[in-house]
């Protein structure tokens, strides 16, 4: 058998081309399906189908909370449309801030946990409106950046029929 | 001194730092991609809040309901009117009986369009709660200020 003698000089050369076309592929494979998607989240809601004797409300020291917004025909909200118990509210910050000072982030009579709220909204009313009175009652977000909760449990009306005509 | 004639033949410029850059611009956009745009439509707006921060932790049996602002929903991938809802709701709430779990088990997540009317949301919950279904997530992208 013959053997051929490794020269003590030759050297093995990778091939660097192929690999070099790879790695461009690659990158304008990744270069081209990048695309900044902001962040999604979520605001839970725990609603099970209301049973016709559960009238009674939940052994809260806070009287219960009823926030309504009423739309025109457009889905707008009204000037006066937000109504919480019957108060009316200018925007969500006057909202805010009313339920801040009422829930108040100590420990008073009122914790965080037991606060509860049911919101009333037309049926036109557009989504995102809901959403930003969602935001002013369930917390808000402080100095550094933490996410401070105050009214938790949330939850709707039953739906109201579409209006006619 | 001694040349080594063989090697000195190829004069390519050093290859190095340049695959170093290529592989880390490829590490970087590879981590940035985002593969959950599978349940994401583009058809949807979402409403931005400030609060909508992303999940520490997966949901664990999440049902995805999107709703347009046309008030027809998607649901996988597929656009149906809002009655196509109750069959679908009713399938899942089957399916999750036979790995026994119970539908108050399952979170629905309702992708709605910002411009979607409330009642229709509504509509959406109140067919969800007909399936035994409780726990309810309407989504909404981050507020970037």
């Amino acid at each position: 058998m013959k053997f051929r003698h490794p020269l003590a000089h030759e050297k093995i050369e990778l091939q660097m081309t192929p690999m070099i076309d790879i790695v461009f592929l690659l990158l304008i494979f990744f270069v081209m399906t990048f695309k900044i998607v902001a962040a999604e989240g979520d605001f839970n809601i725990k609603m099970p189908l209301a049973r016709p004797d559960s009238g009674t409300p939940d052994e809260s020291l806070l009287p219960p909370l009823k926030l309504q917004l009423v739309a025109d025909d457009e889905g707008r909200l009204l000037a006066d449309g937000i109504r919480l118990n019957g108060q009316v509210f200018a925007d969500f910050e006057g909202l805010h801030a009313h339920i801040r000072g009422l829930i108040g982030d100590d420990a008073g009579p009122g914790s965080v946990d037991d606060a509860e709220i049911e919101i009333d909204a037309d049926y036109q009313l557009r989504y995102n409106h809901v959403i930003d009175a969602v935001t002013a009652v369930s917390g808000y977000v402080d100095a550094d950046e933490n996410v401070v909760k105050l009214i938790e449990k949330i939850k709707f009306t039953p739906p109201k029929p579409p209006p006619t005509g | 001194m001694r040349f080594k004639r063989h090697e000195e033949a190829r004069s390519d410029g050093d290859l190095t730092p340049m695959i170093d850059v290529t592989f880390l611009l490829i590490a970087f956009f590879m981590v940035l991609i985002n593969f959950t745009e599978a349940d994401q439509n583009e058809l949807i707006e979402l409403p931005t809040s400030v609060l909508a921060k992303p999940p520490e932790s997966p949901l664990e049996h999440p049902i995805f309901v999107q709703l347009t602002k046309n008030g027809t929903v998607i649901l996988g991938g597929e656009e149906v009117p809002l009655s196509g809802l109750k069959p679908y709701m009713i399938r899942e709430s089957e399916f999750l009986r036979l790995k026994n779990k119970s539908a108050a088990d399952a979170t629905v997540i309702i992708r709605a369009d910002a411009n979607a009317a409330m009642g229709k949301v509504q509509e959406v919950i109140k067919t969800c709660q007909d399936s035994k279904f409780e726990v309810f997530a309407l989504r909404a992208e981050e507020d970037i200020n």
